[in-house]
């Protein structure tokens, strides 16, 4: 408390330093009450580090062929009878290291899943804006469209749309831009939520004062929505897209395991997974198991992560 | 009732026209059509011929309604593929989906609405607690991940059941069904049951939600105040009042085992129309392509539609709220 000198005078001490503000925030307090909530946040951070990391720290680059040999190929986990610790995690057909893919493929499901919710995420603020400050006609259009694809599940949309895009690009460049078909398919299926949400407040909003006053001041209308709406509608969105970044990762790798999302050429954890699939009778099941743990544990933490944020946005439960 | 019944019609044939767009413009834009059809050296007055005859010059209205009228009789053209009718593929296929998800449909209702009762009647007994924190992780766990353990553990490494395939099936007319046989029924457990687990657990959670929210109403505790046996207060009133909501979502849920079929399916090879789609889509097959998607739009608009209708039915409340909407 040494930089309050005149704690008499409000003017100083009314604002703390800002991660003062974070420290002592509600939002803290209750993240630091449930054990569930810090252990998800703690699996999720290491994934992602990890995965950020992916170059750094794993033992072999798995997709240098110099550095993969087919002798080591189908190599069981290190603490079985026949496995090597120059591959912890055993290796696949092609004799890359499991552990190395896995940490490169964990990075593409979050590239790809992160990429989706952020476009998903636009374009669904966007029309929500739209949509409850516009009102009308534009209104009703947008709200029919987003309830008609509410009304089908999103990871079938998504499938849709995917199975569709690839079908009509021409054959040459469909391994090129698999990536982005893919991410633009996943935030076509994931948009609705977020405009709901935003037009829901939108229409809130607009009628308070402090937007009648801009507005009677003359600020214009496109600076009153960015500026002055937005951030006040916007709290409720994060909470979405934390949820929906699990529904994305788990949308991906799902239509990765169909063979209809990323190609073996640029394996996620769901290509991973598929590949792995093959080889499952045959009795070698770490190549999709070890892939399988990894996703299901980067989806529950992100769930449980957003489950939390959810609550602890919620006033009704306080 | 009829203004919003004629509604809801409108909005379901709007949708419909424009899945079909959508299933058309597949055709169109991908390639040109005579090239998939003649060889190298046929001339171009012969090709020509071939589109006038296809009717392939005319004008894009006229092609769209005549792919209509197509579709809505079911001839959905030949498959690049097999070169086979789709309509014919596709009827084919059709029992084994419809064969699994009815079993899968089924075991999460006879499991997930008993669960849910139990759970929601028992909040805090250590077996409710232990059965919501299995359903968290059937619910984070991908469908196609569940497939995959439970073919390592019951196919590969007990060997109790096959581990792809629909066994042995018995033709009946066109059905071929699997459920006459013990193969088949021994093939399509691991499969029911890995379609089934993510809508489990959600009619659990659901039952659970809304057994907890009337169990606090006032009429409750005043059934409780009158001396009325738990048995009769928990199944005579609370649980009649949860069946509402339950009966409409749960309806609706049951569409998307439908679509999650489509991987239930890869998973397992079950020879099914989600397989066929997943094939069709690496192959580009565009006719088979269309046709599951029109298929797929049309038992969605139709569950849609009941599920709305039903609701009105149902409770007479919404009934009120529109009128005075309306009238207001």
């Amino acid at each position: 408390m040494a930089e309050i000198t005149f704690p008499d005078t409000p003017a100083i001490v009314a604002r703390p330093p800002r991660w003062r503000r974070f420290v002592e925030s509600d939002l803290l307090w209750s993240f630091s009450r449930s054990p569930v909530t810090v252990g998800a946040a703690i699996v999720a951070f290491v994934i992602i580090l990890a995965a950020l990391l992916a170059p750094l720290i794993a033992p072999q680059n798995p997709y240098d062929l110099a550095s993969v040999s087919l002798m080591d190929a189908t190599d069981p986990p290190a603490w079985l009878s026949d496995g090597d610790w120059k591959y912890p995690l055993g290796t696949d057909n092609q004799g890359r290291d499991i552990l190395s893919t896995i940490l490169y493929g964990t990075r593409l499901s979050l590239l790809v899943g992160c990429s989706a919710v952020l476009l998903s995420l636009v374009l669904g603020v966007t029309l929500g804006l739209v949509a409850g400050w516009r009102g009308g006609i534009v209104d009703t259009l947008i709200m029919r469209v987003a309830d008609v694809q509410l009304s089908f599940p999103a990871i079938l949309i998504a499938l849709l749309i995917d199975g569709v895009a690839r079908t009509m690009l021409p054959r040459e460049v469909q391994t090129e831009i698999t990536l982005y078909v893919l991410i633009m398919a996943i935030a076509l299926s994931y948009w609705v939520h977020f405009a709901r949400t935003v037009r829901g407040s939108t229409m809130v909003e607009r009628n308070k004062e402090y937007i009648q006053a801009a507005r009677v001041i003359g600020v214009h209308p496109a600076r009153i929505v960015v500026g002055h709406l937005l951030p006040n509608v916007i709290g409720p969105v994060l909470v979405i897209a934390t949820i929906n970044l699990a529904t994305a990762i788990l949308t991906e790798a799902t239509l990765s395991f169909l063979g209809v999302g990323l190609p073996p050429t640029e394996p996620s954890l769901g290509t991973l997974i598929r590949v792995g699939n093959d080889y499952l009778l045959s009795g070698d099941w770490w190549i999709s198991i070890f892939p399988g743990i990894v996703l299901a544990l980067l989806i529950l933490s992100v769930n449980l992560l957003g489950d939390w944020l959810r609550d602890a946005f919620n006033p009704k439960l306080r | 009732m009829l203004a919003f019944i004629i509604q809801r019609l409108l909005q379901s044939v709007l949708v419909m026209l424009a899945v079909a767009m959508i299933a058309f413009a597949l055709f169109n834009f991908v390639g040109d059509p005579i090239s998939n059809m003649v060889g190298q050296d046929t001339t171009l007055a012969d090709r020509e011929r071939l589109r006038q005859e296809l009717g392939l010059n005319d004008s894009f209205v006229v092609q769209f309604a005549r792919f209509v009228a197509h579709t809505a009789r079911g001839d959905f053209g030949l498959s690049y593929q097999q070169a086979r009718p789709v309509g014919q593929i596709i009827l084919e296929k059709m029992p084994a989906t419809l064969e699994l998800s009815f079993v899968a449909a089924l075991l999460a209702l006879a499991l997930g609405v008993p669960m849910g009762i139990y759970t929601g009647i028992n909040r805090y007994s250590w077996v409710s607690q232990a059965m919501l924190a299995i359903s968290l992780i059937g619910v984070s766990l991908p469908t196609f991940l569940i497939g995959i353990l439970l073919i390592l553990v019951f196919a590969v490494t007990l060997g109790w059941v096959p581990s792809f395939g629909r066994g042995t099936v018995v033709h009946i007319g066109w059905w071929t069904t699997g459920m006459l046989t013990l193969e088949g029924w021994r093939a399509i457990i691991l499969p029911a049951i890995t379609l089934s687990l993510f809508q489990l657990t959600f009619i659990m959670r659901l039952v659970r939600a809304e057994m907890i929210e009337v169990l606090r109403t006032d009429y409750i505790k005043f059934a409780r105040a009158r001396g009325l046996t738990s048995r009769a207060i928990n199944f005579g009133h609370a649980l009649k009042n949860t069946l509402v909501p339950v009966i409409t979502i749960t309806g609706l849920q049951l569409g998307s085992i439908i679509a999650f079929a489509v991987i239930t399916e890869t998973v397992f090879q079950w020879p099914g129309m989600g397989l066929m789609f997943i094939q069709a889509v690496t192959f580009a097959d565009i006719p088979v392509m269309a046709a599951y998607l029109v298929l797929v739009g049309f038992f969605f608009v139709v569950i849609n539609l009941v599920v709305d209708l039903l609701y009105y039915v149902v409770d007479p409340r919404l009934r009120i709220e529109r009128e005075v909407a309306a009238g207001g």
